[in-house]
């Protein structure tokens, strides 16, 4: 326990720093689970994975002597046909099932994935160096690397890019016609196993930039995808579908509350803490709507 | 129960007992099995039976572990000393006092999981489907990482159990975790099978088909899941136990809360004989270990990959198992009734 961090303000306001430029980021990869659950009703639990083999991508460029920012482009491009391949092969198999088969659908992509990328890229902890250099503030008290801010401007710009491209392409309106009823945009003329694609095709994508950011960042290592998952999951029960703006505010939230248990608890309980918040958020909703006789659908 | 299962059973008994030693070379594997047979079986009480998916049992696993473990230590020496002299063993175990240590380990490793599935339980059960199934997954690797975090059960550089004692050598080590473990086995399948005749069971039944009709029926539902979840866990506990013994090192992540493995395992085990049967999961954990220990000799470092891809076939192709699918095929055997004519009158319309 090491409770400098509330006897310096100093720390404190880092740590906020830290923790909105890091939750923008984890809103990103919660937007595209939300958009898969709304549209396909289902539960990716291998979208951490898909965050670290888009990040492996940038590292690959860095490695090979390009600057890793352009992972940024190059990487959601791959990363949407490697979500296509995905959706072919697996996804529409369990898209009208039981959310409980995707999610274990999805798990056994999870290890899948996770073991061939320890096979390709090794158990190593890597990250790409943008040589960015370092922002200071507040007398050089707080130190912001300039990759973060980096990140979280590309975020939100591929986040806005999203949200015009869904309210004015045909494609959007139609992916948001088949999230509010399938059936009904079928008879429409909707061909809702291209959207259902396409959805997860734009998911995986997101997952690619947020992935080539985290590269830069962060540090990459292919067993860190599950933390990424639950984080997202977190996110959106706590924003609820379709609420973009509370799926950003949660996104900060989230980070925040990482950065100060880090301080806090330190960093060996940073990830147990995560997952902790996740079954303490579920409980507490699930007390709270019980007094109306309901239960979390 | 009629002549034949008798046979069955006294058969199965009689095989258990002479098992390791027809095949002494085994002996391990066989205990693994006995302590799948149990994991998988348990689960299925709250995931095959109640219908409630969890990933969560690891936890419980995880917990008779290292509480066996240091139950086990701590009764004749000083915990913190122990795990921090690490593999260097400066205390050693008598026999007697490692088989005390034991029997005490195992009830408490069996025991205190179930006063925690009690105590957790009417908060968790409340939530249903995927955020249940969610929820026990995040508490597994919550579980997991925190005690990786704890100076005293060995944090990130693990535990050593204490070494089995030097009488018999490692012949006598094999039998006797082999016959604690068949033990452990045989003790479930009766309690089991017990549970499985009882009221207890369409309970559970009614919860998985319509919880809230069961409950306008008159059903007090939470307090059945619950009783189910303590049952589960108590036998997770116990497994969990005998294996930190068998295995003899524990870690946090790798061994004892090992999510990614255990606790996949045993939902898929489950699933691969078929939810919500008796035999179903026993069949299913045979199966799977052949499997599984096919994959481990043949294609050493690309294991997890056949277990991934092996994932995600069972469960698109076969979500119902085998059980499902021999009940599917041959209802008569399950003792359903099937009217001859009706039958013929639903393959004429397909």
């Amino acid at each position: 326990m090491d409770f400098l961090v509330f006897q310096y303000p100093m720390i404190t306001i880092q740590a906020c720093l830290d923790g909105l430029l890091l939750g923008i980021l984890f809103a990103l990869i919660a937007y595209g689970m939300a958009l898969q659950w709304g549209v396909m009703n289902i539960i990716n639990i291998a979208q951490g994975d898909l965050v670290i083999l888009g990040g492996y991508i940038a590292y690959f460029m860095y490695l090979y002597g390009i600057h890793p920012a352009w992972g940024v482009i190059v990487s959601p491009i791959i990363m949407y046909f490697v979500g296509i391949a995905i959706y072919k092969l697996v996804i529409n198999k369990v898209v009208d099932r039981d959310l409980f088969i995707s999610i274990l659908a999805t798990f056994g992509i999870s290890i899948l994935f996770m073991q061939l990328m320890n096979f390709a890229f090794g158990a190593d902890v890597v990250l790409a160096n943008s040589g960015y250099g370092t922002t200071m503030l507040f007398d050089n008290n707080v130190v912001l690397p300039n990759s973060k801010i980096f990140s979280a401007f590309i975020s939100i710009v591929f986040a806005i890019c999203l949200v015009v491209y869904m309210k004015r392409s045909k494609l959007g309106r139609a992916i948001r016609a088949t999230a509010q009823n399938a059936r009904a945009a079928k008879i429409l003329g909707v061909d809702t196993e291209k959207v259902y694609a396409a959805t997860f095709g734009i998911n995986a994508a997101l997952c690619g930039v947020a992935g080539a950011l985290i590269s830069i960042t962060f540090t990459i290592h292919p067993y860190m995808g599950l933390p990424y998952t639950i984080r997202s999951f977190m996110i959106v029960i706590v924003a609820g579908l379709g609420n973009l703006p509370g799926v950003a505010m949660s996104g900060m939230g989230l980070g925040i509350f990482e950065e100060f248990a880090d301080y806090i608890l330190g960093t060996e309980f940073r990830i147990g803490s995560v997952f902790l918040l996740l079954v303490l958020i579920l409980v507490y909703r699930r007390f709270k709507l019980s007094r109306k006789r309901e239960y979390l659908k | 129960m009629n002549k034949n299962s008798w046979i069955l059973y006294i058969g199965i008994l009689v095989f258990g007992l002479v098992a390791p030693f027809i095949f002494p070379a085994f002996k391990v594997q066989l205990s693994i099995l006995c302590v799948l047979i149990v994991l998988a079986t348990t689960w299925n009480i709250q995931g095959g039976e109640m219908g409630y998916n969890s990933f969560g049992n690891i936890l419980f696993y995880g917990l008779g572990m290292y509480l066996c473990a240091s139950v086990q230590v701590g009764m004749f020496f000083p915990l913190a000393e122990w795990t921090e002299s690490g593999g260097e063993k400066t205390f050693v175990h008598t026999p007697s006092q490692f088989f005390q240590g034991m029997a005490a380990g195992l009830v408490v490793a069996a025991v205190v999981p179930t006063i925690v599935a009690g105590l957790i339980g009417y908060s968790i059960l409340g939530l249903r489907g995927h955020y249940f199934a969610i929820c026990t997954l995040g508490l597994g690797v919550a579980a997991g990482e925190i005690s990786g975090g704890i100076e005293i059960i060995g944090a990130g550089q693990g535990f050593t159990t204490p070494p089995f004692p030097n009488i018999g050598g490692l012949e006598a080590r094999g039998e006797f975790f082999y016959f604690l473990s068949f033990g452990a086995l045989v003790l479930t399948f009766i309690a089991v099978r017990a549970i499985y005749t009882t009221r207890f069971r369409l309970i559970l039944n009614a919860i998985r088909d319509n919880e809230d009709k069961a409950e306008a029926m008159g059903i007090e539902t939470m307090k059945y899941k619950i009783s189910g979840w303590m049952i589960s866990a108590f036998f997770c506990g116990l497994a969990g136990g005998i294996m930190g013994g068998l295995v003899g090192y524990i870690d946090s992540t790798d061994v004892a809360f090992d999510g990614r493995e255990m606790g996949v395992f045993m939902v898929l085990m489950a699933i691969l004989g078929g939810k919500g049967t008796l035999w179903g999961p026993i069949i299913g954990a045979t199966l799977f270990h052949f499997f599984k220990e096919g994959f481990w000799t043949f294609f050493l470092g690309w294991q997890y990959v056949a277990l991934g891809v092996l994932i995600v076939v069972i469960v698109i192709y076969f979500p119902e198992g085998l059980m499902g699918w021999l009940r599917e095929k041959y209802p008569e055997r399950f003792g359903e009734v099937v009217d001859e004519a009706d039958r013929k009158a639903q393959v004429e319309l397909k």
